[in-house]
């Protein structure tokens, strides 16, 4: 039973929490929160918008996998960001210059993509074992680089081409598309949200089922336990970081794949630091994840609803924001009480003195 | 690009040689990026590089670089890592913007503060009573300071500008200047004669157009090591971020010393924001104006070896390749490549004497490879030198991190025994 309080009492105390905070907010600018939920709950019946959520969930997914393989051994991969973008782009030229037959074009466009956010993820990760630099501060530059080099290499001299007013790559041609499943009017669901789905699945068998998610957990609950057992710590963050690397290179796959077929201008922001919020919302775990990208797909794109009860969508973001802040901080404080419920319990059951108040 | 200072490791007791007091070498340091900058500037014929205007648009870019990494300093000598600098300066650009527009730019800094201030008591909020992580932390309060903002300004800025990422004009603080010196530095600059034009053309930048809040922060600076490192409330709280359970015991409110570091950290990164809506450069709040400074901010702390005076070099040095390519672009900034051939060149030659052949060999083959990067290339592309920086960090990280000291309990939750 404290399993369950332990894992779903805090989201959705937060979640609750969140809501009302924006509910507040709402009313304190003139707005009634009540008709702006529901103009965001009946959105999911209208138009592509069901659609929109599944193809989005799929993304934030993947990132949100990324994010978590990291966290299970306390590195903190905030490069998501970067990695994907890097990937987005090498993984987009790459497929518009060369010509495959249908089906290895597409497989060897996700490969590269694979191995581009690797790659990109190598430098704060050798950087980390060989200099000991911290990955935090290292990601959080490589995304910065990350921008420039997309940006230079979209650029109409380099890989890109001018299309109006927007800049592109090459579109990559039907052979390396991905099929979707049409379903008429309210959309098509990417062909690689699947990916998305057997990404968890192998995310989930290597973590509870294989010697290296073992000791990649281990790492994680006690670097100096698991250095005792033979897990070497610098191997352990070279392979989590290029794995999260390359997971977080499938990111933006669905996408151009799926719809948009090149890489252009309007390619979506955040969807890293998004990633770190659904990750920690669902506690690194495949199912908690998968929620955590639901809500975060839903807030999205049912926040487009807010607009025509005149109410500012941004409120959304805010709600995010909220969520993250207030989830973590739920989690932790579960996590204090049940450790004092535990030392009172084995306090009990050792006949010891009734320990002190404030003991924990 | 010598603007590396190498501040004495006070904390570390006996067996270091005893070094330079801390100003000295800042003074060195200082002549060493002029000689630097003007024999670059001589060589490659970019008299750009030392013209007054670069060095004022370098100053006023370096602001908010700065007060960010003085909000980093803050928190992180009392041992919480504040990655939410980017979210709490953002808070700040609004509540600049809001403030501003109506009552002036004082309020606008003011505000500004007040803003940031509420950004760092969320983090402490979080980080300190309730132990979450200072990471997520961190990144919570980016995403909840965008979306905040944006939201405000949709509710507040569009009715009267008619666009809601973008506040009304705000009115900007008079720049004061050191009239009849100035004018002689002019001339002098004018003459374009070897040295004495650069050093004037450098002095000039620093002493025209100066605006109150570059004075400001020159104080905030000068403030935040004389009260870190010369008080006694500035010794408790580096000891929060030393050991806190020593501190603790030796009666430090350990928690409280936390909460004051992280609201001043938030209210500096919030005047760092107001910093980039008051850039004459701008007409008020814009939304994505910060762009990842707060992060540039805790990179020049990093690159400063969290000291005040490294972090003045560090803004300083990241300021100048903003300011250079803001104003001429990618065929001035090159020239910036050629003055870092040359620094490694000096470097080289320090480590030849010093015998240690390795670092030696390193640093030929790095200068090989700029200088390779500096014959071929003819203009570097206006996307990447914006990035400069955070190359300039990781490089630093990578060659000098062992030598770079964290507080040694930063990052580490804290929970009363």
């Amino acid at each position: 039973m404290g399993k369950v309080r332990g894992n779903l009492l805090p989201p959705a105390l937060a979640i609750l929490f969140s809501a009302l905070l924006c509910g507040i907010a709402l009313v304190v600018s003139g707005a009634n929160p009540l008709t702006a939920f529901g103009a965001m709950v009946s959105q999911v019946g209208e138009g592509t918008t069901a659609v929109d959520i599944v193809n989005s969930t799929g993304v934030y997914y993947i990132a949100a996998l990324a994010v978590a393989i990291g966290f299970q051994m306390n590195l903190f991969n905030i490069g998501v960001e970067g990695q994907y973008r890097v990937a987005a782009v090498v993984a987009a030229v790459f497929g518009g210059s060369v010509a495959l037959p249908p089906g290895i074009h597409a497989l060897a466009i996700i490969l590269v993509a694979a191995v581009a956010g690797a790659l990109w993820a190598a430098i704060p990760a050798i950087l980390k074992v060989t200099r000991g630099v911290n990955e935090v501060i290292s990601t959080i530059m490589m995304n910065g680089l990350a921008l420039g080099l997309a940006a230079y290499l979209i650029r109409d001299d380099v890989f890109g081409e001018l299309r109006g007013n927007n800049i592109r790559t090459p579109e990559i041609p039907s052979s390396g598309w991905v099929p979707g499943i049409s379903l008429g009017g309210s959309g098509t669901i990417f062909g690689l949200v699947f990916l998305a789905a057997a990404l968890g699945i192998g995310y989930w068998v290597m973590m509870n089922r294989t010697r290296f998610g073992f000791e990649l957990r281990a790492s994680g609950e006690s670097s100096t336990a698991a250095a005792a057992g033979g897990v070497s710590a610098k191997k352990m963050v070279l392979v989590a970081m290029l794995l999260s690397g390359a997971i977080a290179g499938l990111v933006s796959m669905p996408e151009i794949l799926g719809r948009d077929h090149t890489y252009n201008l309007n390619f979506p922001a955040g969807i890293g630091f998004s990633g770190i919020a659904v990750a920690l919302l669902g506690r690194n775990h495949p199912g908690g994840i998968a929620f955590g990208a639901l809500l975060w797909a839903f807030l999205d794109k049912s926040g487009l609803a807010l607009d025509n009860v005149g109410v500012s969508r941004e409120i959304v973001t805010i709600m995010q924001g909220a969520i993250v802040l207030s989830v973590v901080v739920a989690y932790e404080v579960v996590r204090r009480y049940e450790l004092a419920a535990e030392q009172r319990r084995v306090g009990r059951q050792l006949g010891t003195v009734e320990p002190v108040g404030g003991a924990a | 690009m010598t603007a590396l200072v190498e501040a004495p490791l006070t904390s570390i007791p006996p067996q270091r040689k005893k070094t330079l007091p801390g100003w000295a070498l800042g003074m060195i340091a200082m002549a060493g990026a002029i000689v630097l900058l003007s024999t670059t500037s001589y060589l490659t014929g970019v008299p750009q590089l030392t013209s007054s205007g670069t060095i004022q648009t370098a100053v006023r870019l370096a602001l908010p670089i700065l007060l960010a990494g003085l909000g980093g300093l803050w928190a992180e000598r009392a041992g919480v890592v504040n990655i939410g600098l980017e979210g709490m300066m953002i808070m700040g650009t609004w509540g600049a913007a809001w403030a501003g527009y109506q009552w002036g730019p004082w309020a606008a800094l003011i505000a500004a503060a007040v803003f940031g201030a509420l950004g760092g008591l969320l983090h402490a909020i979080a980080t300190v009573t309730f132990g979450v992580n200072h990471i997520v932390s961190g990144v919570a309060i980016n995403l909840l300071g965008a979306g905040l903002t944006k939201y405000l300004s949709t509710l507040i800025f569009f009715p009267i500008s008619h666009n809601p990422r973008e506040s009304p004009a705000v009115p900007k603080f008079d720049t004061y200047s050191a009239g009849g010196l100035s004018d002689w530095l002019k001339t002098l600059e004018d003459e374009q004669r070897v040295a004495i034009s650069d050093v004037a053309g450098i002095l000039r930048g620093l002493i025209t157009g100066v605006s109150p809040l570059t004075m400001l922060a020159i104080v905030f600076v000068i403030g935040s090591y004389l009260v870190l490192w010369r008080t006694r409330f500035g010794l408790r709280l580096r000891s929060c971020g030393e050991n806190p359970a020593a501190a603790e015991s030796l009666g430090v409110n350990v928690y409280l010393y936390k909460y004051a570091a992280v609201v001043m950290s938030g209210a500096l990164a919030g005047v760092g924001g107001a910093a980039l809506v008051l850039n004459p450069g701008n007409p008020g709040y814009l939304e994505g104006q910060t762009n990842g400074r707060g992060f540039i901010g805790l990179a020049a702390m990093i690159f400063g070896n969290w000291r005040p005076g490294g972090l003045l070099g560090g803004a300083a040095l990241f300021g100048y390749a903003d300011g250079l390519q803001l104003r001429s672009g990618g065929k001035t900034f090159l020239a910036l490549v050629y003055g870092a051939v040359l620094l490694l060149a000096v470097i080289v030659v320090w480590q030849l004497i010093r015998r240690r052949w390795f670092a030696a060999a390193a640093g030929i083959v790095a200068a090989g490879l700029l200088y390779g990067v500096y014959y071929t290339v003819d203009e570097v592309p206006s996307e990447l030198t914006a990035y400069a920086p955070h190359l300039v960090t990781l490089v630093v990280l990578a060659v000098a991190s062992q030598r770079l000291r964290m507080p040694a309990a930063d990052g580490v939750v804290y929970r009363r025994g």
